[in-house]
């Protein structure tokens, strides 16, 4: 039994609260990052380590930090991380800081992190927080790989591993690559399908579909200083008037 | 000078969109452009907080980091912009009550949204000047507001209109930013 709950805090990530596909945080790396597969595990592995770090790192300091100004201070241990992931990455992966560019730094700004720092690292152990983070990271490693996958296939006709390591799909057998399926509106359009087949999966599964995106479905919504930062009906009724 | 800047604020607007090409700050574009109104006030909040962000985050990075500290731009510059917000938050509340009523609920969303801290980032991967660079986080934040208005003008006709189950919500929506976005691509080329 403790052993199946242990084991739930990393499959959860993955399978049931997917960040990207079931909780639609980081939606910008996911669209702008996944041209090819290994752009796409780059950032995921990046993202990862940042989000496995924070993790650790919150989960230990959650008796230290006065709830007051646990938001700045949750950005400046991400921050830390992330700057530490970028100078790793330009030492040693030139390439695909190359082909990240703004979006390495940008992994501070990424839903996912934060949300998970609020809300499972700022209230569990280390174990558990460490898994969790883990499985998330897992988890968004895997979906960006796989829209990499299809929108680089469709997009290109091919694989590219590394510069001389490339394996061609369609392209072998003469199929016209779609090279829309790489630019902006290929992202937003293979996102959009894997959400309905994802949403198709969970209906069938008894789950509902995912409501919607940023902060109507924010797990994060709590996080906001004011409690009517987070625009729901409500809020936006008084806002316009 | 004149014309760079024209074309600076072009392509911020159009050619390189915030929004439909960068693919920086797509969880506000997503979330708060269920109405026009709303749409347009928030492009308005992250436009000001761009500018100002900018306004600070570029002397800082220029005459504090560097060339000896640039490791920590990326510290800095989310330290700065939430500090910036909360301030700016405070004085709107505090000063302005008719504007704080307006937009002043986005304000706190702004601080861990993207494109703000990429637009600050940006200006020195594109190696701009001072008043270049303020030209360019107004330009972006002008195209991110357009982006929303147009988007929030779609969003609002999808509602009335009859959509596969399957595509209900989320997806449809995307499929239909994906559209305006092909849409924004027939810029390219233009300020240039």
């Amino acid at each position: 039994m403790a052993k199946n709950k242990t084991l739930s805090y990393f499959t959860n990530g993955i399978l049931n609260e997917n960040p990207v596909l079931r909780l639609v945080l980081g939606t910008c790396p996911t669209l702008a990052v996944t041209t090819s597969l290994m752009n796409g595990v780059g950032m995921g592995v990046a993202a990862t380590i940042v989000l496995v770090c924070s993790n650790v790192v919150i989960s230990l300091l959650r008796n230290v930090i006065p709830s007051k100004v646990r938001i700045p201070a949750f950005i400046t241990v991400i921050a830390g991380f992330v700057s530490i992931v970028q100078l790793l990455v330009k030492a040693y992966a030139p390439a695909i800081d190359a082909s990240l560019g703004i979006f390495l730094p940008l992994i501070v700004v990424n839903c996912i992190i934060l949300a998970r720092a609020e809300m499972f690292a700022s209230k569990n152990s280390v174990f558990p927080s460490l898994l969790d983070g883990l499985g998330m990271g897992v988890g968004f490693t895997v979906t960006l790989s796989l829209m990499g996958v299809i929108r680089e296939i469709i997009g290109t006709g091919q694989i590219a591993i590394s510069e001389e390591f490339i394996i061609p799909i369609t392209s072998a057998v003469g199929i016209e690559p779609m090279l829309i399926f790489i630019l902006p509106p290929g992202g937003f359009f293979v996102f959009g399908l894997l959400i309905a087949l994802s949403n198709k999966i969970a209906e069938r599964q008894g789950k509902k579909p995912v409501e919607n995106a940023g902060c109507e479905g924010c797990p994060a919504k709590g996080m906001c200083e004011n409690a009517e930062g987070c625009i729901n009906n409500e809020t936006e009724e008084k806002a316009n008037g | 000078m004149v014309s760079t800047i024209v074309s600076i604020i072009l392509a911020g607007m159009f050619t390189d969109n915030m929004v439909l090409s960068k693919f920086l700050g797509i969880c506000p574009f997503l979330g708060v452009s269920k109405k026009v109104g709303t749409a347009v006030s928030m492009g308005a909040a992250v436009t000001l907080v761009m500018v100002l962000a900018t306004a600070v985050t570029w002397p800082v990075c220029t005459y504090l980091l560097m060339p000896n500290f640039e490791y920590l731009q990326t510290v800095v510059f989310i330290l700065i912009i939430a500090a910036l917000v909360q301030l700016l938050e405070i004085i709107v509340k505090k000063f302005f009550k008719a504007l704080y009523n307006a937009f002043g609920i986005y304000l706190s969303l702004i601080t861990t949204n993207c494109a703000v801290l990429g637009i600050t980032i940006l200006n020195f991967t594109d190696g701009l000047n001072y008043v270049e660079s303020l030209f360019n986080a107004l330009g972006a934040g002008l195209g991110f507001t357009l982006a929303m208005f147009i988007f929030s003008g779609v969003r609002v006709r999808l509602e009335s209109s009859k959509i596969p189950k399957s595509l209900q919500g989320l997806p449809i929506t995307l499929i239909a930013a994906a559209l305006v976005s092909l849409s924004f691509m027939g810029f390219a080329g233009i300020g240039g």
